[in-house]
């Protein structure tokens, strides 16, 4: 298995017809997502990659059929209408790939998400990628490229930072390490399915045998997910780097949050909080694999 | 974040019928005098900076008298607090304060809502009341659809032991904040204190608003200058990086300056990174070898090739830096010969001699390296490209390889770039030119340009040399995407007649200014 995508989801691109949307449907046709429809209002009637396209999403799904996902190349000030609408009309997973969302859309989206029982990864993501099966958004830039970084293998992966993703999962396929499902939590302050929203879809996953995650400081996302660990709602082992470590030696990356959560979101915070609980956290990045062979060993894999 | 001034705040609570104490600004001690004069009773001044604690650091004062304003403005209007410089003061009247308590509003990324806090106890931390004093705090989410209602508030106030006229009050005023930061979008607008006077009136004492950077775009009447978190004010080049990001949408361009005043060899890296958990896991590596970084750049997101450039040529301009480091995730989605290009322009024109390693794995390593390679014998500075098998740490290691040899090539500065004999030219849309000399491209063997165009807008005339086959007014609104080859490959491949001049406004003002201070 692998967790929120897979041949059998039909899949709509909205945006389909921007540069992005255009380059971004090329790939995922060509990994094999099962991309069914687009949607481009004014532009319905015409063709990308032979997938057809719609005006509206609703049109789309009454003449392509039930649409699974619908993945989102639209400018940042017009995402929350586009994600309103495909929710509106049954989808019940999105993908906001665009950067600069406004919080307060985001919210917005995240209400009616809520009320509709739809989810949604992002804003700011390069997507989900499950190796050999299918891909949402942008993860790996060619088919070609990511057949050869991504194989299928028993590791799931969940990283904050984009391009980190891709690299989490290569450097581990070097070491023979595959993965179930690779997914891009995104890079903003609210996003839609954080750490610890991923970490509840893995320990579903009956292939998902670890998890790797990529952390970083600000917000409570990886001290959530140590919560998890230790009200064993998470089960599976965890081997995690934090980045940002330099940001205590003077530099200024952190974000805001600590109001609510009372001074977490340091590196440090994250660190021990983990650890505390039985996670492993690396020193240094590349050490991920080794650490993750370890531990995989030690399940008899 | 942006982050609005205390009056600033203030002007939108006033907006929303929220009571702020008589006043205005003042930036200097004449003006504050004159305010203290027409408010006619003892003032507070108050230094106008984007810091916490300006109390004790003397940002605030009280002033009996019109002269006693004018004093005080004066020791403040200049006055540094914590990097920023007060060009501001506010001047208002005392409040005769009975009571305090804490009113924010903030977005709790885990519950996806905004929050709002009150406390019955305000003017210090809400962190610290909370901790000390946890029944005198209470917090409700608000729906973001129907807002904040009015019973809400009350009996969000009712829960720290507040009844009657005054819970009414607060409650009202409550719903009024939050309408302040729902109509502006703020990540936190914060009250604290919010105070009760002798007469039972409540007043904001202070206000601060910080403004979610991304919403920025659609409240030009704030009058933010730059939609990005600073605990200090920008500096003059972070104004210039910013004006390049605000000006081209295409991918992000995140830069900070981390040093400035220092000297060759004292250590210092320009560091360029490519996505956020990237560029910090690298910057790690570049630490871990004793350097320090003089800047922090990000150029991810898919950015164009001018993007990179730019970048490139700001973290250039930032002082006598001892090496070039680049390198982001390792394995990126992105086509890296964009990148790699935008570096070879700034270097070709920098005549770097600063030791250069970049790591740029990912999607069309191969490619990207290559590019970046042939700097070497081109230029004065060793210059290594590395792909995703490549570790961080080793590419570190590498660079302070290079930087402890010293090793520089004998390579002359190029001679200035002669006036084309037979110019062809078009704009492109962030406003930069692109020339070919037609005179040398009929010498070129293999018009490289027109292969490699990103987008596959340029063709050969009549003459076989190579011209737009799209209108110049679609190049310029975005269809030539600034991708560099028909200047970069033309001149490492090709003929080397084309040229694309991308305008960094204010960066050779600011570098003439370094020379002459």
């Amino acid at each position: 298995m692998s967790i929120l995508i897979d041949r059998t989801k039909r899949v709509l691109v909205q945006g389909i017809t921007g540069r992005e949307g255009m380059t971004r449907t090329k790939l995922m046709v060509g990994y094999g997502t099962n991309v069914v429809a687009g949607v481009t209002p004014g532009r319905g009637g015409q063709e990308v990659e032979g997938i057809p396209v719609f005006d509206t999403v609703e049109g789309a799904w009454e003449k392509a059929g039930p649409l699974d996902v619908s993945v989102l190349f639209i400018p940042a000030p017009l995402v929350r209408s586009a994600a309103l609408e495909a929710i509106d009309a049954g989808v019940k997973l999105l993908v906001i790939v665009p950067d600069r969302v406004p919080i307060y859309d985001v919210l917005s989206i995240a209400k009616r998400a809520k009320e509709t029982g739809a989810k949604f990864v992002g804003p700011n993501t390069l997507g989900v990628l499950s190796p050999d099966k299918a891909v949402l958004g942008m993860m790996g830039g060619q088919a070609a490229s990511a057949r050869s970084w991504f194989f299928q293998g028993p590791v799931g992966i969940s990283s904050r930072s984009g391009g980190i993703t891709s690299s989490m999962a290569y450097y581990l396929a070097r070491e023979g390490i595959g993965a179930t499902t690779l997914v891009h939590v995104g890079g903003d302050v609210v996003v839609g399915l954080p750490h610890p929203e991923v970490m509840h879809l893995f320990e579903q996953d009956p292939d998902t045998k670890a998890v790797v995650m990529f952390g970083e400081i600000g917000t409570s996302q990886e001290e959530r997910v140590a919560d998890l660990i230790e009200a064993g709602e998470f089960t599976k082992p965890l081997v995690a780097y934090i980045g940002g470590k330099a940001a205590k030696s003077g530099t200024r990356f952190s974000h805001a949050g600590a109001i609510v959560e009372g001074g977490r979101g340091t590196y440090e915070g994250k660190v021990e909080r983990l650890r505390e609980v039985g996670a492993t956290v690396v020193e240094s990045f590349m050490d991920l694999p080794r650490a993750t062979k370890e531990v995989l060993a030690s399940l008899g894999l | 974040m942006a982050r609005l001034h205390e009056h600033q705040g203030k002007a939108l609570l006033r907006q929303f019928k929220v009571a702020v104490p008589r006043g205005g600004v003042a930036t200097t001690p004449d003006e504050a005098q004159a305010l203290a004069e027409e408010i006619g009773a003892p003032v507070m001044v108050k230094a106008q900076a984007w810091v916490t604690g300006r109390a004790s650091m003397g940002g605030i004062k009280k002033a009996a008298t019109p002269a006693e304003a004018a004093t005080a403005a004066k020791a403040m209007l200049g006055m540094k607090v914590k990097g920023f410089t007060v060009e501001q003061v506010l001047v208002e009247e005392q409040l005769d304060i009975a009571r305090e308590f804490y009113a924010g509003i903030i977005v709790d990324d885990r519950e996806q809502a905004p929050l709002v806090m009150f406390s019955s106890v305000g003017g210090t931390g809400i962190e610290e009341i909370a901790a000390a004093n946890p029944g005198q705090v209470a917090s409700t989410h608000v729906d973001i659809e129907s807002g904040l209602q009015d019973y809400q508030a009350r009996n969000l106030v009712r829960r720290t032991g507040i009844d009657g006229r005054l819970q009414r009050d607060l409650g009202g005023l409550l719903v009024q904040l939050y309408n302040v930061a729902r109509t502006y979008e703020t990540r936190a607008a914060e009250i604290n204190p919010l105070v009760e006077t002798a007469d039972g009136k409540l007043y904001a004492a202070d206000c601060r608003v910080t403004v979610d950077d991304y919403a920025v775009f659609r409240h030009k009447d704030l009058g933010i200058e730059i939609a990005r978190e600073y605990d200090r004010p920008p500096t003059a080049l972070e104004k210039i990086a910013y004006a390049v990001e605000a000006n081209d949408y295409r991918g992000t361009f995140y830069f900070i300056q981390m040093a400035s005043d220092f000297e060759q060899g004292e250590g210092y890296v320009g560091f360029h990174g490519a996505g956020g958990g990237g560029s910090m896991m690298s910057m790690d590596a570049v630490l871990r070898q004793g350097y320090k970084l003089a800047t922090f750049v990000d150029t991810s997101g898919n950015p164009p090739a001018s993007k990179v450039y730019r970048a490139a040529r700001i973290v250039l301009s930032v002082g006598p830096i001892d090496g070039y480091f680049g390198s982001g995730s390792g394995v990126a989605s992105q086509e890296q010969f964009h990148s790699a290009r935008g570096l070879v322009k700034a270097f070709l024109e920098e005549h770097l001699s600063i030791p250069v390693v970049i790591r740029l794995g990912g999607n069309s390593e191969d490619k990207a390296v290559d590019i970046l390679q042939q700097l070497n014998g081109r230029i004065p500075a060793p210059v290594e490209g590395y792909k995703k098998d490549d570790s961080p740490d080793f590419c570190a290691e590498r660079l302070d390889a290079l930087i402890e040899a010293g090793q520089l090539r004998d390579v002359p500065p190029p001679p200035p770039r002669p006036e084309p004999q037979k110019p062809y030219t078009f704009e492109t849309v962030t406003g930069g030119t692109i020339t070919y000399d037609h005179a040398i491209c009929a010498t070129c063997k293999n018009k490289i340009c027109v292969q490699e165009c990103a987008r596959q807008i340029l063709s050969l005339n009549d003459e076989g040399l190579p011209e737009l086959n799209i209108t110049p007014e679609e190049a310029k609104k975005g269809r030539c995407v600034e991708c560099l080859a028909c200047e970069v490959d033309c001149l490492l491949y090709g003929a080397g007649g084309g040229h694309v001049h991308l305008p960094i406004p204010g960066l050779d003002e600011h570098r003439a200014s370094l020379q002459n201070p």
